[in-house]
C-alpha cells in the first residue's frame, strides 16, 4: 500500500471531508488549524498529553482475551480492547483531554460540546472541571430523556446542559446548536467536537488524539497473542473509536478493518443509522461524507437503540476508507447488539456500552466461520452502566 | 448584463440603496410564497432572497429554523422552490431572485441539474451558506456560465486576504454578515459595519449587501449609510409567523414600507 498521508492540506480524504462552513467560522477554523499544527510539533504539548493519558485516564487500557465467549462461538479468538476501563468509562476522554489542552493554549476559557449518549458530554465536562473551564453541553431532548443519569453526571461536574428542541431532538440537532453557539461566541469559546466529523481539522485532530488506542494495540497484540490480529472490529456512529483503533493499522494490509454501524430495526425497515451501508454522499456539519437523506437532500431521522450511534452522518475518513476498499462496513441490528450485550455480561463479566455491543455482535457473527487460530480484536469503546435503563426497559423491567 | 447587476446600476444612478428581504419558500404555506414575493416587491423590495428549506440549517437562528420546519412539513423541496420562482417570473420579469440555502439539497439534486433548473426558472443568484469558495469552484463556474451569480458571505472575522479571495470568486453582490452569530440575533454592531465596509470596498467593485441583525427602519437606514443594500430576513419571517397565513401578505407590506421610506430619505 502507498504511504497513507490523508487528509490533504484542506482536510480532504479523496472527495470527502473539507471545510463546508459559513464564512463566520472560517477564521476560527484557521486559528484552530494553526494552533493544532503548533501543538502537533510541540514536544511539551505531546509530553503533557501522554502524561494525562497515563495518570488521569489510566492508560494504557488492557487487551483482554475473551476466552469463554470465543469458546462458546467456536471459532476465532476474540480479543477485547478495554476502552471501557478508561476514566469516565469510554474512549471519548482521550480526545477531550487533547482538545481541552488546545483550548487552554488558545486562551479560550469556555468550552462547548454536543453529545448523544452523553459519554462525550461527560468527558468534556470532566476535562473542563480538570482544567477549570466553563462548559456548556448541547443535548437533544430525546437523548436527555433516555440518558438522564449522564445528564446528572455532567451537572455534577459543573457543566451546563442545554436541551435542544429543534429538528429530531437528537445528536445531529445538538451539533447544529453547538455550531450556532460557537459562531456567536467564537472569541472566547472552543468547540470540543466528540467525533471524527465536522469541518477540517476536526476529523484529523480527533483521529490523532484517538489513535492512541490503535498504537497501544500494535504493541499489546504481539505481547499477548504473539502477532497482530486478522481483523479489527469497531462500532461506527460518527466513528471516533473506530478511527482511533483503525488508523495505525491502515498500512498493515493483512489486517482487515471492519466498522459496524447501527442497523436499528433492520436496514430494510429504514429505521436505522447506517450511513455508510445505506446512505449516499452529501454535505452536513462542515464536511462531505455519506449521509442518510431523502430524495430532496433533507437529512433523515435515524434510529438506534444506542444513542451514541444515532447519527445520520459519519466521519469523512471512514467514507474514504469505504470507497478505497481498505475498510469494510457492516451493520448490526438492535436485537443483535442486545444479544451481544447479554452474552458479554454472562460469559465474561463485562457490561459493554450498547454502542460497543454492535462491534461484539459482529465478532460473534463471523467468529464461528473462522479457524480457531484466527484472531479478532474488538474495540470495546465504552462500558454499559449508562444503558441500564434502556436494557431493562427492553426486558420489561422497571426499577 | 445580469438582472442583479442591472438593478444595482439603476439604484446607483438614482442615488438609492437596495432593499433585499428574505423569506423561506413554502412558509407558511407553499401557495403563499409567490403572493408574498409579489407583496415584497410592491412594498419596495429591489431583490428577493428566497430561502430553500433544509433540515439542518446550521447558520440560522430559531426564527428561520422554525420557518424552514414549517415549509418542510409541507414537503417543500428544491424542485418545488424552482417551480415557485418560475411562477413568480411569469408575473414579474424584472425583480432579481436569489436562492439562499445549504449545499446538501443542491448536491442531492446534482449540481448540473440544479443549475439548469435554476436557469430555466430564471433564478439570478445563489447563496449557498456552507459552500465557501474553495469548496465549490466547479459549482460556481457552472452557475456563472449560465448567468447565475454565485454570491458569497463575508464576516467581521474575515481577513483582508480572505476578503480578496471571496471577492474574486463571487459575482452579483457580496453579502456582509454584520454580526458574530446566527441569523436573527438581537444586536447589530453599527460601528463594526462602518469599520469593515471600507476594507471590502478596497478589495472589490461588487456591491455590498449587509444582513444579519437588521430589524427596523432605523437600523436599515444607518446600515445603508455605508452599504449598497440591506438584507432583512428574520424580522420578515417573524412578521409572517405572527400574522399567520391569512394576514401574512398584508403584514409584510406594512413591515417593509417604512423601511423602504427610511432608505429613500
Amino acid at each position: 500500500m502507498q504511504m497513507y498521508d490523508l487528509p490533504d492540506a484542506r482536510g480532504h480524504f479523496g472527495p470527502y471531508g473539507g471545510v463546508f462552513v459559513a464564512e463566520t467560522l472560517t477564521r476560527a477554523l484557521e486559528e484552530l488549524r494553526e494552533a493544532y499544527e503548533r501543538a502537533r510539533k510541540d514536544p511539551e504539548f505531546q509530553a503533557e498529553f501522554q502524561y494525562e493519558l497515563k495518570h488521569y485516564v489510566g492508560r494504557p487500557s488492557p487487551i483482554y482475551h475473551a476466552k469463554r465467549l470465543s469458546e462458546k462461538y467456536g471459532g476465532a479468538q476474540i480479543y477485547i480492547k478495554r476502552e471501557d476501563l478508561n476514566h469516565t468509562g469510554a474512549h471519548k476522554i482521550n480526545n477531550t483531554i487533547g482538545q481541552a489542552m488546545l483550548a487552554r493554549s488558545m486562551n479560550k476559557p469556555r468550552v462547548i460540546a454536543e453529545t448523544g449518549a452523553g459519554m462525550h458530554g461527560v468527558a468534556a465536562a470532566t476535562v473542563a472541571a480538570r482544567y477549570g473551564m466553563e462548559c456548556v453541553v448541547y443535548m437533544g431532548t430525546e437523548d436527555v430523556k433516555r440518558q438522564s443519569a449522564n445528564v446528572y453526571r455532567m451537572k455534577l461536574l459543573g457543566a451546563k446542559v442545554v436541551p435542544v428542541e429543534s429538528g429530531s431532538k437528537t445528536l445531529k440537532d445538538a451539533l447544529n446548536e453547538a455550531m450556532r453557539d460557537w459562531v456567536t461566541n467564537v472569541e472566547n469559546t472552543f468547540y470540543i467536537i466528540g467525533t471524527v466529523a465536522g469541518p477540517h481539522p476536526y476529523p484529523m485532530m480527533v483521529r490523532d488524539f484517538q489513535s492512541v488506542i490503535g498504537e497501544e494495540c500494535l504493541r499489546q497484540m504481539p505481547e499477548l497473542a504473539g502477532r497482530q490480529p486478522d481483523a479489527v472490529i469497531a462500532c461506527v456512529g460518527g466513528g471516533s473509536n473506530a478511527m482511533g483503533i483503525f488508523y495505525p493499522y491502515i498500512p498493515m494490509e493483512q489486517v482487515r478493518l471492519i466498522g459496524v454501524e447501527a442497523a436499528g430495526e433492520g436496514l430494510a425497515t429504514g429505521r436505522h443509522a447506517a450511513s455508510l451501508c445505506a446512505g449516499k454522499p452529501g454535505v452536513l456539519h462542515g464536511n462531505r461524507t455519506y449521509l442518510l437523506q431523502d430524495a430532496n437532500g433533507q437529512i433523515r431521522d435515524t434510529h438506534s437503540i444506542s444513542a451514541g450511534l444515532d447519527y445520520p452522518g459519519v466521519g469523512p475518513e471512514h467514507a474514504w476508507l469505504k470507497d478505497s476498499g481498505r475498510a469494510e462496513y457492516v451493520a448490526a441490528t438492535d436485537d443483535e447488539a442486545l444479544k451481544a450485550f447479554h452474552e458479554l455480561c454472562r460469559c465474561e463479566g463485562i457490561i459493554p456500552a450498547l454502542e460497543s455491543a454492535h462491534a461484539v455482535a459482529h465478532a460473534m457473527k463471523i467468529a464461528p466461520g473462522m479457524p480457531r487460530e484466527a484472531i479478532l480484536l474488538v474495540n470495546l469503546s465504552g462500558r454499559g452502566d449508562k444503558d441500564m435503563h434502556t436494557v431493562a426497559e427492553r426486558s420489561g423491567i422497571r426499577f | 448584463m445580469s438582472r442583479i447587476q442591472a438593478r444595482f446600476e439603476a439604484l446607483r444612478k438614482n442615488g438609492r440603496k437596495g432593499l433585499i428581504p428574505y423569506i423561506t419558500a413554502g412558509d407558511p404555506h407553499p401557495s403563499l410564497t409567490v403572493p408574498l414575493m409579489r407583496a415584497l416587491v410592491e412594498a419596495g423590495a429591489d431583490i428577493l432572497e428566497l430561502g430553500v428549506p433544509f433540515s439542518d440549517p446550521m447558520a440560522d437562528g430559531p426564527v428561520i429554523q422554525r420557518s424552514g420546519e414549517r415549509a418542510l412539513k409541507h414537503g417543500v423541496g428544491l424542485a418545488d422552490v424552482l417551480g415557485m420562482v418560475g411562477e413568480f417570473r411569469k408575473q414579474d420579469p424584472d425583480t432579481p431572485v436569489v436562492l439562499m440555502g445549504y449545499a446538501n439539497p443542491i448536491e442531492a439534486m446534482g449540481i448540473e441539474t440544479f443549475v439548469a433548473g435554476a436557469k430555466a426558472a430564471q433564478v439570478d443568484g445563489v447563496i449557498v451558506v456552507d459552500y465557501p469558495p474553495e469548496e465549490c469552484a466547479q459549482f460556481a463556474a457552472l452557475a456563472k456560465e449560465q448567468g447565475i451569480d454565485p454570491i458569497f458571505l463575508l464576516a467581521p472575522t474575515s481577513t483582508d486576504l480572505r476578503i480578496e479571495q471571496v471577492a474574486r470568486a463571487g459575482s452579483g453582490y457580496l453579502y456582509y454578515v454584520s454580526l458574530r452569530g446566527v441569523t436573527g440575533a438581537a444586536s447589530l454592531d453599527l460601528a463594526d459595519v462602518a469599520a469593515h465596509i471600507p476594507g471590502i470596498r478596497a478589495a472589490t467593485k461588487l456591491p455590498i449587501g449587509v444582513g444579519f441583525g437588521i430589524r427596523d427602519a432605523e437600523s436599515a437606514r444607518r446600515v445603508a449609510q455605508t452599504a449598497d443594500a440591506v438584507v432583512i430576513g428574520s424580522r420578515v419571517i417573524q412578521e409572517i409567523e405572527a400574522a399567520g397565513a391569512e394576514h401574512a401578505v398584508a403584514r409584510v407590506k406594512e413591515l417593509l414600507r417604512p423601511i423602504r421610506a427610511a432608505l429613500d430619505t
